[in-house]
């Protein structure tokens, strides 16, 4: 029948308007993100500008043989990730605490005042951060030398080449811009708890510190897992600009600043070994990819409508 | 009710020392950058200063032209990198909102993978420096990397499947309207808190952005502000422009280099510090709903 068919032509074209306003996102994401992807078997060749991405000879597992044998692969995969576990730790330990103090301060003004300002430091650029750090690390005028130590009759520390100090200072910066953003999050998990619970365990006389340690943190312990595994499936990735900015990308520093993003950045851009470089990315990607894979199984057993899929 | 009471002072007082805490290194480069320079070089940065001056900010106000440059392009890069990214983020979250489009699982699924597995920095610099020949471009600092993330598509995507229901899209359907015209007259106008939200993030992003700058810009024409701050974090010099260089040759020696350095950053922070107060709602709004589900 003919109205059959014109309908039928119809359901197949229906599709067709959305796909095409779908379509320049999704040449974009093939672009930005697929091709790429394909891309990772620049690592298992010898790369030379001169032949190119496709003449350049095929070295099998000849950049990941080198690059494991360096002492480099053990000193980024051990900074980058001795640095999120510490991340993890204590940014949720202290983002925690700072969410349950404003929630008990409830709706009053000055707890937007206090949001506001603890949200600025996330705003900034690792740039801009980059140029506070110095402006307290410099060793000729930086506050740190020339205010606390000379008044404190202790000797002036280069700091940016002595190695003891910086994986405080790295976890100090992060708490310093990260605190306010995760704040934010543990808030909303806690303003999800119902009232009436902290109602009855009140006219109980349950003091502040038990409704504290016998209901919010219990309350919070999907949200805190759920985080947390999220935070460990990208374990193998750093911030790059807290790596390379805050420590101004100073070589005396590598020991305890090198993590993989940083490396693969130096390999690719400062010492042109690309070949190096994409065997430490890939080795970064397919680790990476398991280790979400992983934290998302779990999530799913723990708490399945937090998972990502 | 005391107690509760004295809870909420210390939970206060705590506070209170935190915001101080994190806004003390702002207000250090700050006062620095109004600290004249002898007294800089005798004492170093601090936060009660021997003299107060401008010569930092007049100093720039010379140099003018540099900076005038740096902001244009960083206000050029933001507001165009921001409304192009929200047309092809919408564009794309909308048809895998719709129930009754049939290729939306596999879309959906085609955009999450993106979160998932990345193909590395190494393969993507080579791809656009050597096939797209985007180096020293001011597309270099727009369209790598932020143009359209999995995490925003989703967010909106998220957005039209919660809040605008079908029935509106099938009444418009009737009505003899066609996709283009449902997107653009019906869904856009209903997303706006969250293209709102999706445009605050991204423009951010954009503003603080350095590392495409850092991999594909060499050009001091196409400096943004956040490329000018590491390249005179790395040299001072960086400031003054090429020509006033050699006309004021060994004239460089009484420049007021360490405060300078904070003043620039003091500049570079200034937008952000300046709209701030204004978005601060919908920042919080977007930090929750980003993290709730994301």
């Amino acid at each position: 029948m003919p109205t059959t068919k014109t309908t039928g032509k119809k359901k197949r074209f229906r599709n067709l308007p959305l796909t095409l306003i779908a379509l320049p996102g999704i040449i974009y994401l093939v672009i930005n993100n697929y091709i790429p992807m394909f891309g990772v078997f620049l690592a298992f060749k010898d790369y030379s500008l001169v032949k190119g991405i496709f003449g350049s000879d095929w070295s099998g597992f000849a950049n990941f043989e080198f690059l494991f044998r360096t002492k480099d692969a053990w000193i980024m995969t051990r900074n980058t990730i001795l640095y999120n576990l510490g991340f993890i730790i204590i940014g949720t330990v202290c983002a925690i605490a700072v969410a349950i103090m404003m929630c008990e301060l409830g709706k009053k003004v000055r707890v937007k005042f206090f949001q506001a300002f603890l949200l600025l430091p996330n705003l900034l650029s690792w740039v801009v951060i980059g140029f506070i750090v110095y402006a307290f690390l410099n060793a000729d005028t930086g506050f740190v030398n020339n205010s606390i130590l000379r008044t404190l009759g202790i000797d002036p520390v280069s700091w940016y080449s002595t190695t003891g100090p910086w994986p405080a200072i790295i976890i100090i910066v992060y708490l310093w811009k990260n605190i306010g953003y995760q704040s934010i999050v543990y808030m909303a998990a806690i303003s999800g708890i119902d009232k009436s619970i902290y109602e009855a365990a009140a006219i109980d006389g349950a003091t502040k510190m038990q409704q504290i340690f016998r209901i919010t943190l219990p309350m919070l312990k999907s949200t805190v897992v759920t985080l947390t595994l999220m935070s460990i499936g990208r374990i193998f990735y750093s911030d790059f600009g807290l790596f390379y900015q805050v420590p101004q990308n100073s070589g005396a520093l590598f020991n305890v600043t090198q993590t993989i993003d940083t490396y693969v950045y130096r390999g690719l851009m400062e010492l042109n070994d690309v070949g190096m470089s994409a065997a430490a990315g890939l080795y970064q990607s397919l680790v990476g990819f398991i280790l979400v894979l992983a934290a998302n199984f779990i999530v799913r057993k723990v708490d399945a409508d937090n998972a990502l899929f | 009710m005391t107690e509760s009471k004295s809870f909420n002072r210390v939970a206060t007082i705590i506070l209170t020392i935190l915001v101080v805490i994190a806004m003390l290194p702002i207000l250090l480069i700050v006062i620095a950058s109004f600290t004249e320079e002898n007294a800089l070089v005798r004492n170093g940065y601090t936060f009660l200063p021997e003299a107060l001056s401008l010569d930092a900010y007049y100093y720039m106000v010379k140099q003018g032209f540099v900076i005038v440059r740096a902001y244009g392009v960083s206000f050029f890069v933001t507001l165009f990198g921001t409304c192009v990214s929200v047309i092809l983020t919408t564009m794309l979250a909308y048809p895998m909102s719709r129930r009754s489009y049939k290729y939306r699982n596999i879309l959906a699924f085609f955009v999450f993978f993106t979160m998932l597995f990345s193909g590395g920095i190494v393969p993507s610099y080579i791809m656009w420096s050597q096939i797209f020949h985007i180096r020293d471009t001011i597309w270099a600092l727009i369209i790598p990397n932020y143009l359209v993330t999995a995490f925003n598509v989703i967010l909106v995507k998220n957005y039209f499947q919660n809040s605008v229901p079908e029935s509106l899209v099938e009444a418009a359907r009737i009505d003899g309207a066609g996709e283009l015209k449902i997107y653009i007259r019906v869904m856009l106008p209903l997303a706006i808190p969250t293209v709102a939200t999706i445009s605050l993030f991204t423009g951010i992003t954009y503003w603080n952005d350095w590392t495409n700058a850092l991999y594909y810009v060499d050009n001091e024409k196409l400096y943004s502000i956040q490329q000018l701050l590491m390249k005179i974090m790395n040299n001072i010099q960086a400031l003054q422009s090429s020509s006033n260089a050699s006309l004021l040759g060994t004239g460089t020696v009484d420049l007021p280099s360490t405060s300078v350095r904070m003043a620039m950053a003091v500049i570079g922070i200034l937008p952000i510090v300046v709209i701030y107060p204004f978005l601060q709602k919908y920042l919080v709004k977007g930090v929750i709903v980003g993290a709730v589900k994301g």
